[in-house]
């Protein structure tokens, strides 16, 4: 990519943040110097190249020479009906995001139980700002990564949930990201805090999907606290149309003895890039981070993981599974990093690939990084096809080909989904990657 | 008419010709024994019959049940009732026994125009045929073979065989891995099976499992070829002398 191209497309962003500042002149200073600062590292910084390790196999081109508007400024009704079919059942609320912007109308967040809150970040930030300031961006990394500095410095809204200390919240929240645009390519910087006390639990959905068939840049960040004890299951579920860019960051901090289980699901888009970044800050904590990606066509999905030990006697484990056809492109990026007072860390990541035509690709690539020198960290990778003697088991007792090879597909699929503990959680991802399995043995010979 | 019918069939994997010109003829209701030693093409015979792909056919015709079998799938001859319990069953993590099993079933009367059942009316059928064969119930949860050890994999194709009620059995060496108790076990739930609509092949390179299954007719294969047949007591023959004594047939063969 040339410096050229790389002045041209920060022009766009330029041109975003100096309107995005005539807006945020009621936010408190606070944040508003937050959004300079983040700007800054952002112009400094530039959209990360191929040259840049932690980059190598996905190349951004496409996305830099996009001029995107701001979703919010073509602001599209959505009615009820036309996102009836994403609803995960017996759910404890939907907050419903529309091209950014939160939906009074299509959301449903008034019987939470007592506890908890959740709603607009952009709300509190217009009611109570003083409460985020110790939480917001204190986590996600502003100053090296930037996709956060983009989207710290032009967030409009996204969720914000708090759960206080010792609420137990059975039922899933819901969190859906509609976006609409039609022919313009339009773009969205979603912004979650999610901040669960003291042996709390939570169990949340992060939900994307297009409605429309235009390209969206969809720049998400959620920052979750975990504090002591608590437990909280995590889902994104990605499935937004084959023009989209979407760059997902969840950063997690972890306090002492808490759990949380960070699953994704991919789906959709024509380039993704899932970072999830766990910090395991207090004395035995545990994490499991579990996703599932599903590509055909030309879709390009990265997962990059970077698991930071940084207390004694936690455990994380990351299970990725890949399944690829026509001429997609995966990617898994592995890092463990454990610090050097991290003793007695039990650091695990397997990555299963499944190949299902002689175009699709992966690239894997574990990097442990340990400092500390009583630790047990393993890494393993495999990249395979469908068996030819497992599908002709299936069909000797009578399932036709197309039948055996979806069954074995979701067989794979189904080892990251099992992982999902929350039943109707798991269901609505379920029918999800049913779908995509569908398409993705349709495209398995690489021809669409 | 025979239910099936080979004909001078020829076989070949990787250009090498394995099957030498096999003709056999089996009507329903009997149980044939193919015995011979390692290499001699039984269980080729049995991967063809079964329609696998890696196979291929040179020359030669079979017919199942009227129709071509070699025009078929796989999947078209389970449907048409052809069942091979494999030498060595396939474990396939991730997909639990029942839904495999009845998601098989149901694919096969889907082929033959019959109502799908459903998982209330297929449970105690499933049910009813692992107790035939002594298989824990435990195993309904668990993924299809995994973790299972030889003999209970052994067991589990004979349950498939049990709730697919195909036509022509072939059992490819059933009884390899099986200890004595084991051995009872699957020969009483294949001896359950047997009936007057219903051919079996059992394919074995010992007479051990013929003591329990007794057949109607026994073939010898050797060199792709059936070298010899005849009644029950040519299993007791090869027993007592081995198959030493094939050499010099075969030799007379060429």
């Amino acid at each position: 990519m040339s410096a050229t191209a790389q002045i041209t497309g920060l022009n766009t962003y330029l041109d975003a943040f100096s309107r995005r500042q005539q807006t945020t002149q009621d936010e408190p200073a606070w944040l508003r110097h937050l959004r300079e600062d983040a700007f800054g590292h952002f112009c400094d910084l530039g959209f990360p190249t191929t040259h840049d390790e932690d980059w190598r196999f996905t190349s951004l081109s496409a996305l830099v020479k996009e001029n995107f508007v701001s979703a919010s400024e073509s602001p599209a009704a959505v009615s009820v009906q036309q996102i009836a079919a994403h609803r995960v059942s017996d759910s404890a609320a939907r907050i419903v995001f529309v091209n950014g912007r939160f939906s009074t109308a299509l959301s449903d967040a008034q019987t939470l139980p007592q506890g908890v809150r959740a709603g607009s970040l952009a709300d509190i930030i217009a009611s109570s700002p003083a409460s985020l300031e110790n939480h917001l961006a204190r986590y996600a990394n502003i100053r090296n990564a930037s996709f956060t500095a983009l989207n710290t410095a032009l967030f409009e809204d996204g969720a914000y949930v708090e759960v206080e200390r010792g609420t137990i919240l059975k039922k899933p929240l819901h969190v859906l990201f509609v976006s609409t645009a039609e022919s313009a390519a339009a773009m969205v910087h979603p912004r979650t805090l999610l901040l669960v006390g003291e042996n709390a639990e939570l169990s949340l959905v992060e939900d994307h999907i297009s409605l429309g068939g235009g390209a969206v840049f969809t720049n998400s960040v959620t920052e979750l606290v975990v504090g002591a004890g608590a437990t909280v299951s995590h889902h994104v579920l990605e499935r937004e149309n084959r023009n989209s860019f979407h760059i997902a960051t969840l950063r997690i901090q972890q306090s002492r003895t808490s759990t949380v289980r960070a699953h994704s699901v991919l789906t959709g888009g024509a380039l993704v890039r899932n970072n999830v970044h766990p910090v395991l800050a207090g004395e035995g904590a545990e994490c499991l981070i579990n996703g599932l990606f599903i590509g055909g066509e030309r879709q390009h999905l990265d997962n990059f993981m970077m698991v930071e030990h940084a207390s004694p006697h936690c455990a994380s484990h990351q299970y990725y599974n890949g399944l690829l056809g026509g001429h997609s492109h995966g990617v898994f990026h592995g890092r463990i990093l454990v610090h050097k007072d991290a003793q007695k860390t039990d650091a695990k990541q397997t990555n299963r690939n499944l190949l299902l035509s002689d175009d699709a690709q992966i690239d894997t690539k574990p990097q442990l990084e340990i400092y500390a020198d009583d630790v047990k960290c393993t890494h393993g990778a495999t990249i395979g096809q469908i068996e030819e003697n497992s599908l002709f088991y299936l069909r000797s007792r009578g399932l036709d080909e197309a039948s055996a090879r979806q069954m074995l597909l979701l067989a794979f699929a189904g080892e990251c989904l099992d992982r999902i503990e929350d039943g109707p959680v798991r269901e609505y991802m379920e029918q999800s990657v049913d779908a995509a399995l569908l398409g993705a043995s349709r495209y398995q010979g690489g021809q669409p | 008419m025979s239910l099936l019918e080979i004909r001078d069939l020829h076989a070949s994997v990787n250009g090498n010709e394995i099957l030498k010109g096999i003709t056999l003829t089996v009507n329903a209701g009997e149980v044939h024994s193919l015995m011979g030693p390692n290499g001699s093409g039984k269980s080729t015979l049995a991967q063809v019959l079964a329609r696998r792909e890696t196979y291929e056919v040179t020359s030669g015709e079979v017919i199942f049940n009227g129709k071509d079998l070699l025009e078929m799938k796989p999947e078209e001859a389970a449907s048409e009732g052809l069942f091979m319990a494999f030498q060595y069953p396939i474990e396939v993590p991730g997909i639990s026994n029942p839904y495999f099993l009845r998601a098989a079933l149901n694919a096969q009367r889907k082929y033959r125009g019959e109502d799908p059942l459903d998982a209330m009316e297929f449970l105690p059928l499933l049910k009813e045929k692992m107790k035939l064969l002594e298989m824990d119930e435990r195993f309904q949860s668990r993924s299809v073979n995994e973790g299972f050890s030889g003999g209970e994999k052994k067991r589990n194709e004979i349950v498939q065989m049990a709730i697919l009620e195909p036509k022509l059995a072939i059992l490819d060496e059933t009884d390899s891995g099986l200890d004595i108790d084991a051995l009872k076990i699957v020969s009483r739930g294949v001896n359950a099976m047997r009936s007057a609509d219903r051919a079996m092949i059992l394919v074995t390179h010992y007479q051990r499992l013929l003591d329990y299954i007794v057949p109607d007719f026994v073939h010898v294969l050797a060199g792709g070829r059936i070298v010899k047949s005849g009644g029950p007591e040519l299993a007791h023959e090869l027993e007592r002398e081995g198959y030493g004594w094939i050499e010099p047939a075969l030799a007379g063969a060429r």
